[in-house]
């Protein structure tokens, strides 16, 4: 009898498609979810109220970044990052700012009649769809490189085959992570974190033990906005740059804020990560990965070319599907979120 | 000289009048304990001096200063503290952010002040890392005072702070008050055990229709046959 090795005798092939295309595919989606979410959710508990041009806001914030690209495109080789991630930071901030103008804009004048929530969800409506336009009217519908050198690859040697993970999907791995600690700092151990946690809690008390409400609705929404403009510029540099490019993620980052329960920036996160991952399994196409039991099976047995759960152009249902699911389990999200 | 003096007050939500012309006087140090008939304007009274409704008509003088709809971040920084009726801890906060919470204005060090608040209230500083919302009544009930009392007010306002408690907080919450009175914090209680309440009032207020019935110390409201009749559920009792 012939020695077989344990790894010769794995699917090695198979299992690294599999870890391409579901686990790092899954974690790189999720992770923009996460991000997508976190600042749904935290302006959700604040002012209590699903803002739909977050979507818009995440792509405001990479029309941003790609800007400065152009404009000091040598920026990035001289540290030895790409320039879009270099300029992020700038870009962030600048959404930030846009964000606030917004809210002192449209939002704030509402907030000061009492307005019902579904008021102010209209009045994002207005805000996203604002958002939509002007970005097509300034930068048109073509699609834009964020990249002004060839996008990094790096090649993960994994028994002999390669797991494949490209530069802007390192760094959203890596920015997504960073984000998540920092923002766990600050809420557990600031004055002005806590006072956010305190607000989304229980507004009238935190009005009432002396908290600025102004002050935090102001940090919410810096947060929110910097952290959309980080998910749109990471997303646009792993993609490419359109008008769409987060418009068509706004229902996958919604369920994922409903999921983790809403108003809980923890479970955005994980709604974000289980949103990404599900839907990934979801479209992967199992049959390349039941190509070698093909030997061993009877003839009459034919592997179709395509075994998926879902057909790729029904993605967006997969979202659905899960809030459903994990609402029926537990009607308040994840992580216990407000009762609409 | 008083802390506290409400200068036939007006205030409503938005729509009619629900305070029509109250009037109450305390002075530095004093108990005193607002009581009344069900929806008789006595929450609305404290949110009205307290800035949290607007005043239409009258005054509001505390410490000196006319703070007529001031904003209740002054109040608070100015030596105001409010413990409202219901929904006077954050829930998903544990004890010690709540604690915390309350002294958010504060720029100094008062890490000393949680410690008082565990001297005051025992039974919190076991608890102090567990959510707000996860404790019994009465402990969420020594939760809002505490927040309450980390700015070190010069006058506590409480609004029904043994509502819903079992006869033994209920006692408690009763010492506690008394306790933090005689260590020089003025107090303005609004309180369902009228008789209780009013027995250890410097003053008393008896509030119906948005507007004072009676005016008097707490004893001479209990030995009042009027007040006991209407409000106090029979005849004066000693
Ligand atoms: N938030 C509110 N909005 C409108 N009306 C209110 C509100 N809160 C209380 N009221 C009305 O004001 C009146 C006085 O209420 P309140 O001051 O709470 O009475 P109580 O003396 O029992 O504390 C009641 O008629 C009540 O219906
Ligand atoms: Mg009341």
């Amino acid at each position: 009898m012939e020695q077989v090795g344990f790894l010769s005798a794995m699917p090695i092939n198979e299992i690294v498609f599999f870890i391409n295309k579901v686990v790092v595919a899954g974690l790189i989606i999720g992770s923009v979810y996460a991000l997508g979410a976190v600042g749904l959710t935290l302006v959700w508990g604040i002012l209590r109220f699903a803002n739909f041009a977050h979507g818009d806001l995440m792509t405001l914030g990479a029309f941003i970044a790609f800007v400065l690209t152009m404009v000091m495109p040598g920026l990035g080789a001289a540290v030895g990052l790409p320039t879009a991630f270099v300029v992020m930071p700038i870009a962030m901030a600048i959404t930030a700012l846009i964000t606030i103008g917004l809210d002192k804009a449209f939002y704030q004048p509402l907030r000061k009649t009492n307005p019902k929530p579904i008021t102010l969800v209209i009045a994002s409506f207005g805000v996203m769809l604002m958002l939509q336009g002007l970005i097509r009217l300034i930068w048109g519908t073509a699609p834009r490189n964020m990249y002004v050198t060839p996008k990094e690859i790096y090649r993960i040697p994994f028994a002999g085959k390669d797991i494949i993970i490209t530069e802007p999907q390192l760094l959203l791995i890596v920015v997504t992570v960073v984000a998540i600690v920092a923002l766990h700092l600050f809420l557990t151990r600031s004055r002005t974190g806590k006072a956010m946690r305190a607000m989304s809690d229980n507004a009238d008390l935190a009005r009432i033990s002396g908290i600025s409400t102004d002050k935090v609705v102001r940090t919410t929404w810096i947060i929110a906005g910097s952290l959309a403009a980080a998910a749109g510029t990471l997303l646009a540099m792993d993609v490419s740059l359109k008008p769409d490019l987060s418009f068509n993620i706004l229902i996958p980052i919604v369920a994922a804020m409903i999921v983790g329960g809403i108003g809980q920036p923890y479970g955005a996160i994980s709604g974000g990560l289980l949103v990404g991952f599900t839907e990934t399994v979801a479209v992967f196409n199992w049959s390349i990965l039941l190509r070698p039991l093909k030997p061993h099976l009877p003839d009459w047995i034919e592997l179709p070319a395509s075994i998926a759960f879902v057909p790729t152009e029904y993605k967006i249902v997969v979202p659905f599907v899960i809030l459903v699911a994990v609402l029926i389990w537990r009607p308040n999200g994840i992580f216990k979120g407000k009762v609409l | 000289m008083s802390i506290l003096k409400m200068t036939d007050v007006h205030a409503g939500y938005g729509g009619a009048n629900i305070l029509n012309g109250v009037n109450m006087e305390i002075g530095a140090h004093e108990i005193g304990v607002i009581v009344g008939p069900n929806g008789a304007g006595k929450s609305t009274s404290l949110k009205a001096l307290f800035g949290l409704l607007t005043v239409s008509e009258g005054s509001v003088v505390f410490d000196g200063k006319d703070v007529t709809n001031a904003k209740p971040e002054n109040l608070v920084r100015g030596g105001l503290s409010f413990v409202p009726q219901e929904f006077n801890v954050f829930p998903a906060m544990t004890v010690r952010e709540n604690l915390e919470m309350g002294a958010y204005v504060r720029k100094d060090d008062y890490r000393h002040l949680i410690e008082k608040m565990f001297e005051y209230f025992p039974p919190l500083r076991d608890k102090q890392k567990q959510p707000a919302g996860e404790l019994s009544g009465g402990q969420r009930q020594m939760v809002a005072i505490g927040r309450a009392l980390m700015m070190e007010p010069k006058l506590l306002l409480l609004d029904e702070p043994t509502a819903g408690l079992s006869p033994r907080y209920m006692g408690e919450i009763f010492e506690r008050v008394i306790a933090i009175n005689a260590s020089g914090v003025g107090i303005l209680m609004v309180e369902q055990n009228a008789r209780q309440a009013l027995a250890i009032a410097h003053k008393g207020f008896v509030l119906a229709g948005g507007r004072n019935s009676f005016t008097d110390t707490g004893q001479a409201l209990l030995d009042n046959p009027e007040v006991a009749e209407s409000f106090l559920g029979g005849g004066a009792k000693h």
